[in-house]
């Protein structure tokens, strides 16, 4: 038993600086695993109530207003709804292969969080290969709504999973190679580039600026062509052809429902949330807060850290401007009552965030979170605003564009990280 | 130091996946079941590479073949109708011939394996200790270091092939260009 809590304390020592997989802690590589997946439920739950809202505020309507203040407690009545739905297996479906295909998605979308970097050392864990992890086992999940598609045996599940694949497999090669010319960054420094998703946060540390502004414009071109693909990958509008509502009703879980769709569901905004940390880790300086050179010093270093506590105390502000705005009508009093105690759970998290021990221990989570909550938001932009490309718009986008920058991005990045001083001369900049 | 997780019980895990997924993959009926549990085969099989301190190695496999291959794979069968080729009888009768040449490799395998003393020397026991941690430089160094690197040329004329190999595929499937 003392041994057990000997083990455990080990990784509390300030000394370890590494994530619990790297130091072989079981036990926090557990909880970790335990946050992770407890936080990203939570985050596709949040999402399902922003999408709703932000979408109907785009379209000048309320949203949902009924279930809970503002509509709070809707994803929670939806997924009560899911769960109690009938789960349908049609006649003619290849039942395994359609029992599987869920999971195999579920499961892809979720495991790639083993090594996303929410901070050095708030991670599950750190792989030599953290890069090409992602994109592998992200690139798993073609083969679960392939088979989705097929084992309803139905037409329009069938083109929505052939369209989703040919899609996600076309633009899966442009975003490899925006991937490609950030790990070329990563070498940069030390003479030997990375593929940690820990390792390439770090070169960006020591290279004084985000990847995004590095070799202006050739890191932002990098940036931009992986945020299409990025999307183009999750099946998002205005890429959404696979689940084309007009024309192939949903697309390849048409046949899914209740649970079995939720995990189509899931496993598609946790999907979202994978990639979006990529391109924060790759392109956004992953956990490091904002103006790391340009404000630095402890004063600066005090101010950011008080952001996360601000933050919470401004979300449970609007929830109390909202409290004294309801109706006063005895109906909306139990209202009123949960959404001043939300109001006071979100003050008091952000009263928490203030102590010293806590805000040094979660600020680099908070800037990555903030950082992907701000993908989330574009993702939802997209939607309320871009109309849908038609397919060979698509694929032409794909392979005439992205695939020809991509190329061009990466000879050039290799030719500018070789030359960087003729890169200088031609931006007019040059050394004296 | 931590405990090697490349620890035997895992390793029989992996392999008896693979056996079970490889038969599999033979004696369904049904292409996309087939399919299937090759792909189960070979991620067991990246497994396997992880398990020999080979993490970029693993990382290609699943990529290429679990990722890229199988889906090539899964198109081409699901395209295919699976009702006429379900009742298709096999043509190949050499089952026979098949399991003797099976049995005969393994046996040829366990020969050479438990043959003293050259056998031994050819399979040494004893735990790696190459560092998992450098393995994609290592692999790097192999190819592109100027003092190290052997595989260069190979490399450049294994991918100079492959680029030939898909022109080809692009000229044959167009009929105009």
């Amino acid at each position: 038993m003392h041994e057990l809590i000997l083990y455990i304390e080990k990784y509390l020592d300030p000394k370890v600086r590494v994530t619990p997989g790297a130091d072989g802690n079981i036990f926090w590589a557990t909880v970790y695993i335990l946050l992770v997946f407890v936080g990203l439920s939570i985050a596709v739950i949040a999402m399902n109530w922003l999408e709703r809202k932000i979408l109907a505020h785009m379209q000048v309507r309320l949203g949902p207003m009924r279930v809970g203040p503002h509509g709070l407690l809707q994803p929670i009545a939806d997924a009560i709804k899911l769960l109690l739905k009938e789960d349908i297996i049609p006649a003619e479906a290849d039942k395994f292969v359609f029992w599987i295909a869920p999971f195999i998605v579920v499961l892809a979308a979720f495991t790639v969080f083993v090594v996303v970097p929410f901070g050095p050392t708030h991670a599950i864990t750190d792989m030599n290969i953290g890069i090409l992890f992602m994109l592998g086992v992200s690139s798993l999940s073609v083969l679960g709504i392939v088979t989705a598609g097929w084992a309803s045996n139905s037409h329009y599940p069938l083109i929505g999973a052939l369209r989703s694949s040919a899609q996600m497999v076309s633009y899966e090669v442009a975003m490899g190679l925006a991937v490609v010319s950030v790990i070329m960054m990563t070498s940069l420094q030390t003479g030997t580039g990375t593929l940690s998703m820990i390792g390439i946060v770090q070169a960006q540390q020591a290279s004084g600026e985000w990847f995004i502004f590095k070799f202006f414009p050739l890191g932002l071109i990098g940036f931009f062509i992986f945020a299409i693909a990025m999307v183009a990958e999750t099946n998002r509008a205005p890429f959404d052809l696979p689940e084309a509502e007009s024309e192939l009703t949903a697309g390849f879980h048409t046949e899914y429902s209740g649970f079995r769709w939720s995990l189509f569901f899931l496993a598609e905004y946790s999907a979202m949330i994978a990639v979006s940390s990529i391109a924060v880790t790759l392109w956004l300086g992953g956990w490091l807060r904002p103006f790391p050179n340009l404000l630095s010093g402890s004063t600066w270093d005090l101010v950011f850290s008080l952001v996360p506590g601000l933050t919470f105390l401004f979300f449970a502000a609007i929830c109390f401007f909202n409290v004294v705005r309801m109706p006063k009508h005895p109906l909306f009093k139990i209202q009123t009552m949960g959404l001043a105690g939300f109001g006071a759970v979100l003050g008091l998290i952000g009263l928490i965030m203030f102590v010293p021990g806590v805000r040094d221990r979660v600020g680099d989570i908070f800037w990555f979170a903030a950082k992907v909550a701000g993908f989330m938001y574009l993702y939802i932009w997209y939607r309320g605003t871009f109309p849908r490309y038609r397919f060979d718009q698509l694929m032409k986008m794909g392979w005439k564009v992205l695939l020809p920058m991509g190329l061009a991005l990466l000879i050039l990045t290799a030719v500018v990280a070789m030359r960087a001083d003729l890169w200088d001369q031609l931006r007019g900049v040059g050394h004296p | 130091m931590n405990p090697p997780v490349a620890t035997p019980f895992f390793f029989y895990l992996l392999a008896g996946t693979m056996i079970i997924g490889g038969i599999l993959v033979i004696t369904r009926k049904n292409a996309v079941h087939s399919a299937l549990a090759l792909i189960t085969t070979l991620l067991a099989q990246a497994a396997l590479y992880l398990m020999l301190y080979a993490p970029f190695v693993a990382g290609l496999q699943i990529i290429l073949y679990a990722g890229g291959i199988m889906v090539l794979f899964l198109f081409v069968i699901m395209l295919i109708s699976i009702e006429r080729a379900a009742k298709e009888r096999q043509f190949n009768k050499q089952w026979l011939v098949g399991i003797a040449a099976a049995a005969a490799l393994g046996g040829l395998f366990i020969a050479v394996y438990t043959a003293t003393p050259k056998g031994k020397a050819l399979f040494p026991e004893g735990q790696v200790t190459y560092g998992e941690s450098q393995n994609t430089q290592a692999i790097a160094a192999l190819l592109f270091d100027r003092t190290h690197g052997t595989y260069m040329f190979a490399f450049e004329i294994a991918s100079l092939l492959l680029l030939v190999a898909i022109i080809g595929a692009v000229v044959m499937a167009k009929k105009r260009i």
